[in-house]
């Protein structure tokens, strides 16, 4: 597969601070890449080097195998997390607008959004607004898709209906780069990227990310006791389907709750990709 | 005491946002409410605690000040630091003196702000700001704790510490709702409400939502979208048959809850 985009040790620095530290990315022909990390990780300031939106401080940056520039700009689509809409026009003429600035004059208005083409774009609801936003982003027929954040607020189905179309395009051939919070959707992407401050922590598919991490499931009659203990140790404590889940070892739980004369059973078990994702960024970085 | 709210109704004009829904707040429970933008969740919240006037049902709460809420935007002042928030919001539930520096040295200890008490709310991330306002929330140890989408557009570090504060209040007794746009924080509950257009489209433990999927699912390779009720995962997609027949050579599969949720919607759309 073709590679469209890559990164080969970009750093931004910005005055002292490396928001991007020496990042390797690369994202082929047909596949999505999610690219996930806390808020404050780098993960935007990446997408605007890959975009050519900001000049790198160090490393390379290559789009279509070409430096960034109007040129391949063309070729790329792109949805920001404040969706780049204008509000104050209406669909047609967000789309039109779109459309002339991309020298790609398509007269015809996806089905998803036909409906709604007269309607000012500040007065649909969310989930329209971000298929409005994503119809845009294709109707030049980009190679490239770049997503920051693409379905953060949507409800169950119209998530799964934005997802729809990614995946269509990518049997195009067009490559995806995204960023999520929701762990759902990256499991939904064909490799990750996981950014911790500016750097890359972690990669691969799912289960390269969880790797062989695990986590301890707390069962017991009283969760609310065993919480209170746990929690006042200092242990992040998550509660799921009425049993505990918390990092570390199973033989210092176990202490922990016999020393208060609790109950319960305690097992080592597969972290899932959001804890795996959680320690990844607690422990920084392994290289 | 249980709270809730039965077969709440409420009017917007002539628009209905909210259409017959029931939710329990019992103490030491999570109930989560799940649903899309305009599905009617701040509408349930503000039903709950009081903000808004149903035009039927029946609405049960305790006292104002036993209500811990914090809506979807705010939950805090931007112009006023960490400390002053903490102070305005003990001021209002009469948690001063001895008291408020106990619990809000406490509180400003968990969410990883005891070195942060000056800085000024609109200086914080987005993060911080909700584990701020969730912190402000609890102050007064509330018997019902509402929370309108505390997570959304949060990392999920700091989502696993907010979590790690809600759920605290329940083990401490709290009766707690929050809204999501999360499904997979549905498992953090003991109750789910999937919300949609302000109905309620399916209630339960989210156990409880998966096993009552009726018909069967399937998982199909194919690039091509396959016929009937279908939704892509991944590479693959999920088909859906209300009836339980699948097409030949489709082999059904156990739903998840995340399949379950859509399904649920998919149904609710076909009777609409």
């Amino acid at each position: 597969m073709a590679v469209l985009a890559e990164t080969r040790r970009v750093t931004k620095r910005f005055g002292t601070f490396r928001a991007v530290d020496a990042v390797d990315l690369a994202v082929a022909s047909g596949e999505v890449v999610g690219l996930l990390g806390s808020n404050g990780a780098g993960k935007t300031t990446l997408i605007r080097l890959v975009l050519g939106l900001l000049r790198p401080s160090g490393g390379d940056v290559r789009l279509f195998g070409a430096l960034p520039s109007m040129s391949t700009r063309r070729r790329v689509g792109y949805v920001p997390q404040t969706l780049g809409l204008y509000d104050d026009m209406t669909v047609l003429e967000n789309w039109s607008f779109t459309s002339a600035a991309f020298g790609s004059e398509r007269p015809v208005l996806p089905e998803s959004i036909r409906d709604s083409k007269d309607e000012l774009v500040g007065n649909l609801p969310l989930g329209l607004q971000r298929r409005v936003a994503f119809a845009v982003a294709f109707s030049h027929e980009p190679e490239l898709l770049v997503l920051d954040e693409p379905t953060s607020g949507v409800g169950p189905l119209s998530r799964a209906r934005l997802w729809q179309d990614i995946r269509e395009s990518t049997e195009h051939g067009t490559g995806v780069l995204v960023t999520t919070h929701n762990m759902e959707e990256a499991e939904q992407c064909d490799r990750l990227v996981v950014m911790v401050d500016g750097r890359v922590a972690a990669g691969g598919t799912v289960a390269d990310v969880i790797g062989s991490r695990t986590v301890v499931q707390v069962t017991c009659d009283d969760w609310r006791k065993a919480f209170a203990v746990l929690d006042e140790e200092g242990l992040i404590v998550q509660v799921e389907s009425g049993a505990l889940r918390v990092p570390g070892s199973p033989g210092q739980l176990g202490e922990i709750l016999a020393r208060h004369k609790i109950a319960a059973t305690v097992a080592t078990v597969p972290a899932n990709l959001e804890e795996a994702f959680v320690s990844v960024v607690r422990n920084g970085i392994h290289r | 005491m249980t709270w809730g709210l039965e077969l709440a109704r409420v009017r917007f004009g002539t628009r209905t946002a909210l259409d017959g829904v029931s939710l329990v707040a019992a103490p030491a429970t999570v109930s989560v409410v799940i649903g899309g933008d305009g599905a009617g969740k701040s509408t349930l919240l503000r039903a709950l605690v009081g903000l808004v006037g149903l035009s039927s049902g029946a609405s049960r709460r305790p006292p104002k000040s036993e209500i811990g809420y914090i809506p979807a935007t705010a939950g805090l002042y931007v112009d006023l630091t960490v400390e002053e928030n903490l102070a305005f919001s003990g001021g209002a539930y009469g948690v001063t003196g001895r008291e408020f520096a106990h619990r809000s040295d406490e509180l400003l200890e968990r969410i990883g702000l005891a070195g942060a008490r000056d800085r000024l709310g609109g200086q914080l991330s987005g993060g911080m700001q909700r584990k701020l306002a969730v912190a402000m929330s609890l102050l007064h140890r509330p018997a019902l704790l509402v929370l309108d989408e505390p997570t959304t557009g949060v990392d999920p570090v700091s989502r696993s510490e907010l979590w790690r504060l809600i759920s605290g209040a329940a083990a401490a007794g709290a009766a707690v709702v929050a809204t999501t746009t999360y499904v997979s924080e549905a498992y953090r509950a003991s109750t789910v409400t999937l919300l949609d257009q302000g109905r309620p489209i399916a209630t339960g433990a989210p156990s409880e939502i998966v096993e009552a999927v009726p018909g069967k699912m399937g998982v199909v390779r194919s690039a091509a979208q396959p016929r009937g009720l279908s939704w892509r995962w991944g590479t693959t997609w999920r088909l859906w048959s209300p009836s339980g027949v699948l097409p030949e050579g489709v082999e059904p599969v156990q739903p998840d809850f995340e399949d379950a949720v859509i399904i649920a919607c998919l149904a609710d759309e076909r009777a609409v």
